[in-house]
């Protein structure tokens, strides 16, 4: 295990090891955010951006942190980089911020974020756990990209806001999915995208 | 994966209290009481200089897309903002001639009955500051709101704040064209924030010109088609208020709406519907904005007035 893991840790959490897929952690945002294609994909840069840096930080102050406090020095630690994203979303897209509102906030609790803190920054040097922080985050990106990619255009014919599919409603022929737009429809998406995952990597199949 | 693959010259901290800092002297013993102290307070001075400071740079744009969005969503109401023509950097120019003024709802009695009549109900408020008065805060601080008898919320929010915002669109001329109410109430799973436009030059029937809803969480596709521009199309000239100044809106089934105060419902959200039937009702009605509609017809409201309190 020497000098190419860099890149191993940057691109096995993607389809490899993927955080949601595989260890099926932090899926509760993966519900809440995808309805619509631009609101997972801040909402993807937002926890790259933390689970990055916040295992950067863990793992440049790892000798310094005492066991007996550590989750909640980790907690400290990723709570301020999360509500400095908040405080960014609101400053700077206000109309996206506003329809992630909480959302943002919970990331504190994705359980992908303290998980790779305890993890693997807790053990590891700033560099190699902040590409493990991009990997985690890309991992989880491509989850919900696929999720709401395919939300937004089965449940409301359009992509990224331009109309794909015209709506029945506004003169077209596309008859909207409701469940598309409600939580459930996550579910079946991340249920179908793991089941293509393992048939493509069939190692990842748990064995009885 | 995340196994010891450790490439720092340090040893890894295990647990155990001989944990050395990297650099070699034991300069700090993180696994003591003192050790934890210093780091705990260290790093929360860190982190809440961080979170501070980040606050109070961004704090200025923050406050001013706050404010865009309420004047954004004024103007929509008022339909003088085309969200497919219009950008953000138009609101400014299209809200010169709306005129903030801040109303007083009825009061309550010492009996907690409605006292609509001397309590200065309907009334411009002349004595607080528009730029700095919210009206989301007031609704739950105890002294500057009042409870809503069980009877009288037709909204579903329980209390209100005791003075309200409304906006007051001039003509070119000069003249009052329309007022925008704030209105909220609950739905089916939240709270729905909008705002309500009447053509206030119409001073007998006073139409809607338009309705518009900024916040809620209803669901989508069904309730949630509260924002859909289609559905909101329809309130437009739809008159609201009795001869008697009374609210009628009826939000019937959808497709069953004929008459001048009946608006469609949205299929699939029965439970929305009749919210935004409630809370229009409410507002519009004698514990919202009734008195001061009564006064505005019956041409008492002075808009002009340097202090408007009477």
């Amino acid at each position: 295990m020497a000098e190419p893991k860099n890149t191993d840790v940057l691109f096995d959490p993607v389809f490899k090891n993927n955080p949601i897929a595989l260890q099926v952690l932090g899926i509760c945002s993966a519900l809440a955010v995808t309805t619509r294609l631009d609101k997972a994909i801040v909402m993807s840069l937002a926890v790259i951006f933390v689970v990055a840096c916040s295992n950067a930080a863990v793992a440049a102050l790892r000798h310094y942190i005492p066991t007996s406090i550590r989750i909640i020095v980790q907690m400290t630690i990723i709570s301020s980089l999360v509500i400095l994203v908040d405080l960014f979303l609101q400053a700077f897209i206000p109309k996206i911020a506003d329809e992630l509102s909480v959302f943002v906030g919970l990331i504190i609790t994705n359980c992908i974020v303290m998980g790779r803190a305890e993890g693997f920054a807790m053990k590891n040097g700033p560099l190699v756990s902040f590409l493990d922080g991009i990997g985690n985050g890309l991992g989880y990106s491509v989850i919900l990209l696929v999720v709401g990619f395919f939300r937004e255009l089965f449940g409301s014919g359009t992509l990224l806001g331009y109309t794909i599919f015209p709506l029945v409603g506004d003169g077209g022929w596309y008859v909207r999915n409701g469940i598309m737009l409600t939580p459930p429809s996550a579910f079946f998406i991340i249920g179908l995208f793991i089941w293509a995952l393992r048939t493509w990597k069939p190692d990842q199949i748990e064995t009885e | 994966m995340s196994a010891e693959n450790d490439t720092s010259d340090a040893p890894a901290l295990d647990g155990g209290t001989d944990a050395t800092a990297p650099g070699g002297g034991a300069r700090l013993q993180p696994n003591t009481v003192s050790g934890t102290l210093i780091v705990a307070t260290t790093l929360c001075l860190v982190c809440s200089l961080l979170v501070s400071g980040g606050a109070v740079l961004l704090r200025p744009r923050i406050e001013v897309n706050k404010l865009l969005k309420k004047q954004r969503n004024v103007l929509i109401a008022a339909g003088l903002f085309d969200t497919a023509t219009n950008t953000d950097a138009d609101i400014p120019g299209l809200f010169e001639n709306v005129e903030t003024v801040l109303v007083n709802l009825p009061g309550r009695t010492d009996a907690g009955e409605l006292d609509a009549g001397d309590g200065g109900a309907g009334q411009l408020n002349g004595d607080m500051d528009v730029d700095t008065y919210d009206p989301r805060k007031a609704a739950k601080d105890p002294k500057q709101s009042v409870t809503i008898p069980g009877d009288l919320d037709q909204a579903g929010i329980k209390r209100r704040e005791r003075v309200a915002a409304a906006y007051v669109v001039k003509s070119e001329d000069g003249k009052v064209s329309q007022i925008v109410l704030p209105v909220y109430g609950k739905g089916l799973w939240s709270t729905l924030y909008g705002f309500l436009a009447l053509k206030s030059d119409d001073v007998t029937d006073m139409p809607v010109t338009g309705i518009t809803f900024y916040e809620h969480a209803e669901t989508p596709g069904l309730g949630g088609e509260v924002d859909n521009p289609k559905w909101k199309a329809q309130w437009s000239g739809k008159e609201l208020l009795s001869d008697k100044g009374l609210p009628i809106l009826d939000v019937t089934k959808p497709g069953q709406a004929n008459a001048e105060n009946e608006v469609d419902g949205m299929s699939g959200a029965t439970i929305t519907s009749n919210g935004v039937e409630g809370l229009v009702n409410y507002w519009l009605g004698p514990d919202g904005f009734g008195p001061f509609l009564d006064r505005y017809r019956e041409g008492k409201v002075d808009f002009t007035a340097e202090n408007p309190t009477q």
